[in-house]
């Protein structure tokens, strides 16, 4: 049960995605997802999927866990669907209209279909991030990209160590969590039935083990560290460095054009599609 | 009469991906009421699947599993009890203490069965005393407590819902030499006073040896096999081959028998090597 999460995490690969320079990677999916928001019409966000689609194809994971990381966001896409359907007024005749309470546009339908999909693509194209760096790579580029708040005494290397720590103990506390909550199940415990306050009563026994564990633990690798002289990131040199190369820039550059391209779509075509929403 | 009973038992983990692996394979198994059985095996050989099953927390891919000649997965059976009545004591079990005393904690199992309070007492009073846990513990904090005394509260914690099965996986590992034998001896008293069907885990041959009556080799996820005491290490070779050990005083004997003093092949514990020796003296035979 548990163990079926998979957002946020790696699979390893040697594509040519796989190789790419971590921080390369992290400012593509921002402006991946700047250019999600700025499509403002189907035409461009059919581009924008076709271009995920590509880079899918080029990294090599597959369409399996593409849905899998869907899965967790339904019930959010669901609720957004549902409040602009009923919420977006148009200038028209409504399609379906009860006791003038709930009122249905053809534009509410357009604009709830066009949320979906593009929370979709957002969740879809952030996934292929951490689907194809692994969580060090992710942290070490997080680090490198805001060391410019250094100069203004933000602690940005113990922020990404305590990234690192977290990522990688994600596992660890899954795998005692499914632990402890068979042992209270072997104890009779009833985790799965009842009421919402039943369940989170039912839970302390899973809870309490869990933290103390989890102290325990984080105390343990203070003190690991310590032995090992760790004193924070002042002159602290790296194991791995991260490269950039000819095809880091190359995908920035093919990224950078796909950008121009969608932004002139807006310009020139700005109705196609979706007529009544505001660019 | 057999109290648990599996039929063609096969699990496997995460069936129908690419990670599909097959933890018990065709497992058939009976064990009788009152029998004191170990079970060995290496890391990996599905030990640990197989006891999930026993209780129900692990559904088997293919097959059944009886307790007390009941379908524990046919619709009518509530899974829980089925957990009540073959109680499971995990490996590192003091990691699932969770409540403010010693006594509380003792007391989980049992308020789940719905028991009355007196009832409860006095099973959690009872518990405590086999397992060596003094009044004034009951009132402390169980993460107050040492190593061992943790151990002995978690195996307590089952005992209290006075299980007739009860199935312990590793109950004495990581603990220092003390804890063991106190752990271990108290379950043997346990057993000999209350005749409750004991399957117990174990890495170390010397515990086996000492407290099973029958043994329950794994191998690979299959059972290798499931016969006496004496005659699973009869077959010494085979569970060496196999990667087992067997108890370091049979292999003390087999190496004096390859030197040509044959104490004979059914020694496994120390007190026997001691009389066979003594006697191979007697008869002045020694160098």
């Amino acid at each position: 049960m548990l163990k079926d999460i998979t957002i946020g995490q790696f699979f390893p690969g040697n594509s040519l995605i796989h190789r790419l320079d971590s921080r390369f990677k992290i400012i593509m999916d921002i402006a991946y997802v700047v250019m999600l928001f700025t499509a403002s019409n189907y035409l461009g966000l059919v581009a924008v999927g076709l271009f995920m689609i590509l880079l899918y194809i080029m990294s090599g994971v597959g369409l399996r866990l593409v849905l899998k990381s869907l899965r967790p966001i339904m019930p959010l896409i669901a609720i957004t669907c549902i409040l602009n359907l009923f919420f977006i007024r148009g200038s028209g005749e409504p399609l379906l209209n009860i006791g003038g309470v709930i009122m249905i546009y053809p534009e509410g339908i357009t604009t709830s279909i066009f949320m979906a999909v593009r929370i979709m693509f957002l969740i879809i194209g952030m996934s292929l991030l951490t689907y194809t760096t692994s969580p060090i790579e992710l942290t070490d580029a997080i680090e490198r990209l805001l060391s410019p708040l250094k100069k203004l005494h933000f602690p940005v290397h113990e922020l990404a160590m305590m990234m690192t720590i977290a990522l990688r103990f994600i596992p660890t506390l899954i795998e005692e969590t499914d632990k402890i909550m068979s042992a209270q199940k072997a104890r009779g415990a009833n985790l799965d039935t009842g009421g919402l306050m039943k369940k989170a009563k039912a839970l302390i026994p899973v809870m309490i083990p869990l933290f103390v564990s989890a102290f325990k633990r984080a105390n343990e690798l203070a003190l690991a560290m310590e032995c090992r002289c760790y004193r924070g990131g002042e002159g602290r040199t790296r194991m791995k460095q991260l490269h950039s190369g000819l095809k880091d820039y190359i995908a920035l550059a093919v990224m950078a054009l796909f950008f121009a391209e969608l932004i002139l779509l807006n310009i020139y075509i700005p109705y196609l599609g979706i007529p009544y929403m505001v660019p | 009469m057999s109290v648990i009973e599996l039929k063609n038992v096969t699990y496997k983990y995460s069936a129908g991906t690419p990670f599909e692996a097959v933890a018990v394979n065709n497992v058939s198994l009976t064990v009788e009421k009152g029998e004191f059985c170990g079970i060995i095996g290496h890391t990996g050989s599905g030990k640990s699947t197989l006891i999930q099953h026993l209780n129900g927390l692990v559904k088997p891919t293919l097959g059944e599993v009886y307790i007390d000649g009941e379908n524990i997965w046919s619709k009518d059976v509530d899974i829980r009890e089925v957990r009540f009545k073959a109680g499971l004591v995990f490996q590192y079990s003091e990691h699932q203490l969770f409540e403010e005393t010693v006594y509380k904690d003792i007391s989980y199992g049992p308020k789940n069965m719905g028991l009355s309070e007196e009832e409860i007492d006095t099973r959690v009073r009872a518990a405590a005393e086999s397992m060596g846990i003094s009044e004034e513990l009951l009132e402390r904090s169980p993460f107050d407590l040492s190593g061992g005394q943790k151990r002995r509260v978690a195996l307590a914690g089952i005992i209290a819902m006075k299980p007739e099965i009860l199935i312990l996986d590793e109950p004495a590992a990581g603990l220092d030499p003390i804890g063991r034998e106190s752990v271990l001896s108290r379950i043997s008293e346990y057993h000999k006073k209350y005749g409750t069907t004991i399957l117990l885990v174990s890495h170390s041959m010397e515990d086996i040896v000492r407290f099973a009556e029958k043994v329950l080799v794994m191998n690979k996820g299959e059972v290798f096999c499931h016969s006496p005491t004496d005659e699973v290490f009869a077959r010494q070779d085979e569970i060496i081959k196999i990667g087992l050990d067997v108890p370091q005083i049979t292999r003390v004997i087999m190496k004096l028998r390859q030197k040509g003093i044959d104490l004979g092949s059914d020694i496994y514990t120390v007190e026997r090597a001691k009389e066979r020796i003594l006697e191979y003296m007697a008869k002045g035979r020694i160098c």
